[in-house]
């Protein structure tokens, strides 16, 4: 019978299936960090069980880090603390973990694929929304809560229903500018934030073949943004380059045995999927998120949508409440809309070929006289390095950027870098929610082209037009 | 896990569509290592006038007297209604903390995001899916009638209206009797011990790379 890759990573994983069809389901990897972990273990430590399999879980601390003066330790004395729980923890458990001063430390979705923790065709959990970043690499990702975390932890299984099969197919070739985060803020504006609710998506088609593996993770990252936990892609020939000679990955003959097994990691020809939504790539222009939902989302050349327009009363409520929040007029060109602050980081787009792509506009330029901060953070200590080995920080301080350490940062404000009530920011993140990057602030989703463009210009532009 | 059976209780609408988990329960809270607490921070920032910080005594700041559940005769409430997809967003199941913490038992809207309903059942808290139209009709009893009771039965897999008025609702077998009964998954999980080692060592054959470290 012919699968999708999700009908097969599922199967693969199935140790058995229980009467109401809830499946126990294995778990290769659990990636663990500060935040949704400490209850976790105190549940481990209160029913005094243990973790199954030790190796099988990596931890590092990202959310609350600061990435600015860390040798002086963290300042803020509630974040210092969930920070040591996290290391006291993994040290009772004997749990691997890249601690603060680790050159590996970083966000946990960025240093699994990184130190190739995360497999093709592996199943792979973690307490954050964004797991779902790692099925960019042919594997069955997706988060879960901390009561998961600890079912994770003590029986290296989760009690989980199969969801439904959706094919995002992008077709064709996206136009010059035009980037991974763009196709994946064009497919959720499109099918919206709910769209995906009970489906695994796997995004396919011509543009998302012609993606790097960074850039499937920067669509599959926001999968959960369109509702469904795992988003995926295929693996091909990118994705065993990509994963070949790192920390963990299979070596000689293992690898060549590892290769053979992934090469069947695809959907076949004929395999039925729940729902189809095809976008067509060369119709997706840069985008820009405009209100307080993701799916609240347009084209950089467009106007801010006028609520009376909508028919649905809940969605025009839902419209006029968030251009309050956002301070803008319904019929504003989004190329009018000035900025404060630029954010270009987070588990979407903090990786080096976003950092490339945000220096490539920044090089020999200064942000504007109206744009109080640019923070570019790494995704990692390792995609720090390699930044500064190509010269990247040297471009970005250039233009009067800041180049700080790695961490989650500014997409949720949980350390010190947070917007100010009523500042408004052209981020790389992928939320766009109240609040989100600090109370009040304001937050426009863009890709890393077009944050570093909106940073030189002190208001968003369309980098396609950018000489 | 505390068990649910049935539960009579005041309802409270809150009337918007796509309420994520950094609403229900913002970031700066979850620095707390702790599974308690977090019901005085239960959508912080529609709650009070001025943004919150954790370690404050929240029973001395200025709330939004706008906000619906600031209001006196929605205090106590058990049951809470809300628009389609409920809790979207993070994953952080500090939110289901907040609403159980706050006192909230029952989550009854069209539709939920997919972790944060999982989340629910893990923490004893019953989220119902009714279609919207049996919505619209709660919410709108509930906003004309003050003390408007629910009473949801979970054996029954029904909620019924102060006046009679009865709705079934879909639950899975297996999450029902775990909440029935106040089971937590490890426990039963873990009777499928010798299951569990039977896989790893046919998928160790079949698979080396995935166990080494």
């Amino acid at each position: 019978m012919s699968k999708t890759l999700y009908d097969k990573l599922w199967d693969a994983h199935v140790v058995r299936q229980n009467d109401d069809g809830s499946c126990l389901l294995y778990i290769d990897r659990q990636l663990v960090h500060e935040v949704t972990s400490p209850q976790a273990f105190d549940g481990l430590r209160l029913a005094k069980r243990g973790v199954w399999r030790r190796e099988a879980n990596l931890a590092t601390a990202d959310h609350n880090v600061p990435t600015t003066g860390r040798a002086q330790g963290i300042a803020d004395p509630v974040s210092r603390v969930q920070v040591e729980t996290l290391d006291s923890n993994c040290a009772e458990f004997g749990i691997t973990e890249y601690k603060m001063d680790d050159l590996r430390q970083g966000i946990v979705h960025v240093i699994g694929p990184e130190a190739g923790a995360t497999l093709p065709g592996m199943t792979v959990v973690c307490g954050d929304s964004h797991t779902s970043t790692h099925g960019a690499l042919g594997a069955l990702a997706f988060g879960i809560g901390t009561s998961e975390v600890e079912h994770a932890l003590a029986t290296q299984c989760l009690v989980q229903k199969k969801s439904k099969n959706m094919l995002v197919s992008v077709d064709g070739a996206v136009g010059p500018g035009v980037t991974a985060k763009d196709i994946v803020l064009a497919i959720i504006g499109e099918i919206g934030t709910a769209g995906g609710n009970g489906y695994a998506i796997e995004f396919g088609g011509g543009a998302i073949r012609a993606l790097s593996v960074e850039g499937r993770m920067t669509v599959c990252n926001m999968a959960i943004e369109a509702g469904a936990r795992a988003g995926m892609v295929a693996a091909d020939d990118k994705t065993m380059a990509y994963v070949r000679g790192r920390p963990y990955a299979p070596k000689a003959e293992l690898w060549d045995k590892a290769v053979a097994a992934w090469r069947d990691l695809h959907s076949d020809a004929d395999a039925d999927f729940d729902r189809v939504v095809r976008v067509d790539a060369t119709r997706i222009k840069p985008q820009v998120s405009w209100g307080t939902s993701p799916e609240m989302v347009t084209a950089v050349d467009a106007r801010v949508p006028d609520p009376a327009n909508e028919s649905d009363p809940v969605k025009r409520e839902g419209m006029l409440r968030a251009l309050k929040y956002m301070g803008l007029a319904a019929g504003t060109p989004i190329t009018e809309i000035k900025i404060d602050k630029v954010f270009i980081g987070s588990c979407t787009n903090s990786r080096i070929e976003d950092l490339r792509a945000a220096a490539a506009v920044a090089q020999g330029r200064k942000k504007a006289a109206n744009v109080k901060q640019v923070l570019i953070v790494p995704g990692s200590g390792l995609v720090k390095r390699q930044a500064e080995q190509e010269g990247l920080d040297k471009i970005f301080t250039a233009a009067g950027f800041e180049w700080r350490e790695p961490g989650c940062s500014m997409c949720l404000a949980m350390n010190a870098d947070r917007l100010e009530p009523g500042e408004r920011c052209a981020s790389t993140s992928n939320r766009n929610f109240e609040g989100r990057q600090g109370a009040g602030g304001r937050t426009h989703l863009v890709s890393p082209a077009m944050a570093a463009a909106a940073a030189v210009a002190g208001h968003f532009v369309d980098v396609r037009e950018w000489d | 896990m505390e068990k649910l059976t049935t539960l009579t209780g005041l309802a409270a609408p809150l009337d918007r569509a796509n309420v994520d988990t950094d609403q229900i329960i913002p970031k700066q809270y979850l620095k707390s290592i702790h599974r308690t607490g977090f019901g005085p921070t239960l959508f912080d920032d529609w709650r009070y006038l001025e943004p919150g910080e954790p370690g404050m005594d929240h029973g001395t700041r200025r709330v939004n007297p706008d906000f619906v559940l600031n209001q006196p005769r929605y205090q106590g409430a058990r049951i809470l209604l809300a628009r389609d997809n409920f809790g979207c967003g993070s994953s952080r199941e500090h939110a289901p903390w907040a609403l159980l913490d706050y006192g909230f038992r029952v989550i009854i809207a069209p539709s939920y995001a997919d972790i944060f309903f999982n989340n629910c059942f893990n923490n004893g808290i019953l989220p119902i899916v009714l279609p919207a139209a049996a919505l619209d009709k709660l919410f709108s009893e509930t906003i004309v009638t003050p003390g408007y009771q629910l009473t949801v039965d979970l054996a029954a897999q029904s909620v019924t209206t102060p006046d009679g008025a009865s709705f079934t609702f879909d639950i899975d077998a297996f999450r029902k009797y775990k909440l029935l009964n106040g089971l937590d998954d490890i426990g039963l999980s873990l009777q499928h011990a010798d299951d569990i080692k039977a896989y790893e060592a046919r998928r160790r054959a079949e698979a080396p790379w995935l166990f080494s470290s």
